[in-house]
């Protein structure tokens, strides 16, 4: 993802004098490199210093430039946070601020480096949009809108590199604000963002292994949400299960359930976050997740315990009786 | 008689005037708010106005005289009374939106808010505005345009640490046309500074070792503050460190930190009426 964001960002850049980069002393990857090369006067690396990184993003935007701020998401997000709402925010000014390695992505370098937060303190801006990508197909899709908008500050939460491309042959094109159906089906719906919809891919096949029908949701803009097509996919679906990489208490989960209530959606609805909790473990990405309890096993384990108790429809309990066996605890 | 001073041309005189008018107004707002920050506007004004009057080169394109080339912030924005009243002076701001201050018919508050004709980024909360004029500074740079960019800062301000991240970064851009003044009145909201915080000083050595070139000046003789500035190299950025008094032209106020939140009582209020005179430097 990092990559991809770099080679859209380096060809806009080309085109468009305005844009310019201002990073806290991180190395610049992939085609970011070339772009400081040509381009050094719009790369500007303020050292380890993200209250300037911001402070210069709101000048520079109100002199006309279209700045990104790039780090790591816990630098660029929570270091200069209320830079990031007071200059940014409460301006309205059109910056992107860019988190690489959202979430727990950063798996082997501990808590200091994970923006396992981000979304829930992100999206309570006023004025702020958010949007996570979950391949580098979307990441593309969205630089390129960021690069051109003009509506106000924008958190793009990427993950790092390597990750999958996931929706090479999704059903619905992306558009800022939409969710973006990847895969359609009409019993069970699964809605993720960010590098974890792999995850939640894997979990809809074994759903779907079981011969029933799964919508695959990516809701790569998580501000403003699109709440009527969140309602139209509880209304169209009788299990909805949100799969996030974030605090559990004001992400995508919460909002899904919040539309649940106020439209009287009759489905049944799981959600899985990460933990609200530090976990003092390395190890890979995926390790990082599983000690949150996000695994493909503990997915479809919790599936299949029902929600408060009550049986299980026989989708779920089919499947996860299928996977019983590979359940780690 | 004109005072004019040398190759700047700024009438210190007229200043003197003005600045006497602008502090009448300021204590006339204050009868109709209790929201106010007159101490803390007192101390800044004859360097607001030697921005504003002396330093600001105005558009030419542009007929109304609050149309300029150049840019401030102001850092400090519980300053920004010193900054409305010369807005409304130059018919940036309306009588009526000084009438209005920090009431809901109005859309002045107690720290200037972008979107406000003549405000150019909101502030209020300290250690913001170094960054954000650093960042115009940059740009204005980059794209060739001749403008300067003006930023005035409380003294309270250095404490934040941000500030100093754009001190050293505006002087690794060699921003040549990043002008800051810095309000040294002595006093943060609570205490006297050269005893609380006795490290503080000396701060001109300070923000010169961070790569700046620095003046000092009384900050409340505006033909000063427009020498220096006008005397700068202009290679590095350039600060004019301001000595002032907290409060300066009203005798009770001056010095006592209590004034820098609060709104003259009626009888105060008269007598800072009578006492107040043309502050001399």
């Amino acid at each position: 993802m990092r990559n991809t964001f770099a080679t859209t960002f380096y060809e806009a850049g080309q085109r468009d004098r305005r844009l310019a980069v201002v990073v806290a002393d991180i190395s610049p990857a992939g085609s970011l490199e070339k772009f400081r090369q040509e381009f050094p006067e719009r790369f500007i690396n303020v050292g380890v210093a993200e209250q300037i990184m911001i402070g210069m993003c709101a000048g520079m935007a109100l002199r006309g430039l279209r700045p990104f701020a790039y780090t790591i998401a816990t630098f660029a997000l929570f270091r200069p946070f209320e830079f990031v709402r007071d200059d940014l925010c409460y301006n309205n000014l059109p910056v992107t601020v860019v988190g690489i390695g959202g979430g727990v992505t950063y798996s082997t370098l501990g808590g200091t480096h994970h923006a396992q937060e981000d979304i829930a303190i992100a999206t309570a801006l006023p004025n702020m949009a958010v949007i996570a990508p979950c391949d580098p197909a979307e990441t593309r899709e969205a630089t390129l809108w960021c690069v051109q908008q003009e509506r106000g500050p924008v958190y793009l939460r990427l993950g790092k590199a390597g990750e999958p491309l996931l929706t090479a042959d999704a059903a619905d094109s992306w558009a800022f604000g939409k969710i973006r159906y990847i895969r359609r089906g009409s019993d069970v719906c699964i809605l993720s963002y960010g590098p974890i919809l792999k995850l939640a891919a894997e979990v809809g096949s074994h759903l779907r292994s079981q011969g029933h029908t799964v919508s695959l949701v990516s809701v790569h803009t998580l501000k403003p949400l699109d709440v009527e097509g969140i309602a139209d996919a509880l209304r169209r679906h009788r299990h909805v299960i949100v799969i996030e990489e974030t605090a559990p208490h004001a992400g995508l989960g919460p909002r899904v359930k919040e539309i649940a209530w106020e439209t009287g959606a009759r489905c049944r609805l799981d959600t899985f976050s990460l933990e609200d909790a530090f976990h003092h473990v390395y190890g890979s990405h995926g390790d990082l997740l599983a000690a949150h309890g996000l695994s493909v096993p503990s997915v479809l384990a919790r599936l299949q315990s029902g929600p408060d108790g009550q049986e299980p429809p026989s989708s779920v309990s089919a499947a996860a009786a299928r996977d019983r066996g590979s359940v780690t605890k | 008689m004109a005072e004019l001073e040398g190759k700047t041309g700024f009438d210190v005189a007229a200043a003197r005037r003005r600045c006497l008018g602008y502090r009448r107004r300021i204590l006339d707002i204050s009868q109709q708010v209790t929201a106010l920050h007159a101490a803390p506007a007192f101390s800044c004004l004859e360097m607001v106005d030697a921005i504003y009057h002396g330093l600001m080169r105005r558009d030419p394109r542009r007929g109304n005289p609050g149309h300029f080339i150049d840019g401030f912030l102001m850092s400090k924005g519980h300053g920004c009374l010193a900054q409305y009243v010369i807005l409304e002076d130059l018919g940036v701001l309306t009588k009526t939106d000084l009438d209005r201050y920090c009431t809901a018919a109005g859309r002045l508050g107690a720290h200037p808010d972008y979107g406000v004709p003549g405000i150019e980024a909101s502030t209020g909360s300290l250690g913001h505005g170094m960054g954000v004029a650093t960042g115009m500074a940059y740009a204005d740079k980059l794209r060739g345009e001749g403008r300067r960019v003006h930023v005035l800062l409380s003294d309270g301000e250095l404490q934040e640490g941000s500030t100093w991240e754009a001190i050293m970064m505006a002087a690794n851009l060699r921003l040549g046309n990043l002008v800051a003044f810095l309000d040294l009145n002595d006093f943060s909201g609570l205490d006297r500074m050269s005893e609380k915080h006795p490290a503080f000083y000396p701060v001109a050595d300070k923000v010169r070792a961070f790569g700046w070139e620095v003046a000092e000046a009384n900050g409340h003789d505006a033909g000063a503050v427009v020498r220096a500035v006008a005397g700068r190299g202009g290679r590095q950025p350039f600060m004019v460190v301001g000595k002032t008094v907290k409060g300066r032209g009203v005798s009770f106020m001056e010095h006592v930190p209590i004034w820098h939140y609060r709104s003259p009582s009626k009888e105060e209020y008269a007598q800072a009426i009578v006492e107040l005179a043309e502050v001399a430097s």
